[in-house]
């Protein structure tokens, strides 16, 4: 369910916590709880909420990726035909090795892409055949098109949220 | 193929729908036919290595406030010291050196449009170069995870 929802501030602190990470302690919803001065049942139920209204898409393991060997990420971008851009997007998006599709704005005459797809690989030549494959999905709606590899990570945070 | 271990499947099999319950993790062991213990030992270990970076809430994009995926062109010469105080405002989350002539990718998130625009202001005035502006219009793929192959993994 996508809806209106407004956030107060107990919210904010729940989201705050359960972000961090949970405990890794039998009962983790009692000690967020417990650190927020609330009661359990109210921790869950306000996060089933959460989850309800996608304030929260989901709860659970955050695999590092460069740990698990997946060194090589590119962010591939396309330039197709704007009339086309949500049926190709939503092509594109369902590959399993895709973790985000965006529609993001061109800006000519610098930056002509309008589709973004991030692909993981082990190595540059798994994300460049990945990216072939996208490139042939695309067909003759492929305009143009580029390979953006991240070659360091200078910061990588959770989402602040509320301050 | 081999059959997975506690860990490759908490790896794999929980990266959403973690329990939302007074003992999620005997909800787990249950599921996975081991004690609650040893899932909480196995995550542990996950955790110490940095195998898993937490087990936590995934917040979507644009939910909160607002933000957008920024990019610069810099000069190599100067990409160092830009670099490190883009990576240094409160409001960037993330920030990429990537292969291309826009070279620096970061996300700006702030709590509302306004304050997003003084912050990229801010980065323009002080960079003396253009931000690329590339705010999400639309997301195709819902982050659900992401299936691991474990091939080589060990």
């Amino acid at each position: 369910m996508d809806g209106m929802i407004t956030l107060d501030e107990t919210d904010r602190r729940i989201i705050r916590e359960t972000q961090a990470g949970l405990p890794l302690v039998p009962r983790p919803y009692h000690a967020v709880a417990e650190k927020l001065g609330l009661s359990a049942d109210e921790v869950m139920a306000r996060i089933e909420d959460l989850l309800d209204y996608g304030v929260i898409r989901r709860i659970g393991a955050v695999p590092n990726h460069y740990r698990l060997g997946y060194t090589a990420n590119g962010m591939t971008v396309w330039d197709v035909p704007d009339e086309q851009v949500d049926a190709l997007g939503e092509l594109i998006g369902a590959l399993d090795y895709v973790s985000h599709c965006y529609h993001r704005p061109r800006h000519l005459p610098d930056w002509p892409y309008n589709l973004f797809a991030m692909v993981h690989g082990r190595s540059r030549d798994e994300v460049e055949s990945k990216a072939e494959t996208i490139a042939g999905l695309l067909g003759e709606h492929n305009r143009a098109h580029a390979i953006l590899y991240s070659i360091r990570i200078l910061k990588k945070t959770g989402l602040r949220i509320g301050d | 193929m081999q059959e997975q271990t506690i860990q490759q499947r908490l790896l794999n099999d929980f990266q959403r729908d973690f329990p939302l319950m007074p003992r999620p993790y005997a909800e787990i062991a249950g599921r996975l036919g081991v004690t609650e213990d040893e899932v909480l030992i196995a995550l542990r270990e996950l955790t110490e290595d940095q195998t898993i970076s937490r087990i936590g809430a995934i917040i979507p994009p644009n939910t909160a406030g607002a933000s957008l995926l920024a990019a610069l062109a810099v000069p190599p010469a100067q990409l160092g010291e830009i670099a490190e105080w883009v990576s240094s405002l409160p409001e960037v989350n993330h920030n990429y050196e990537r292969e291309h002539r826009f070279n620096l990718w970061f996300v700006v998130n702030a709590s509302h449009a306004e304050h997003l625009d003084d912050v990229l202001r801010h980065i323009e005035h002080r960079a003396g170069l253009p931000v690329l502006r590339l705010p999400l219009l639309e997301e195709f793929h819902i982050d659900l995870g992401f299936p691991l192959e474990f091939s080589g993994f060990s």
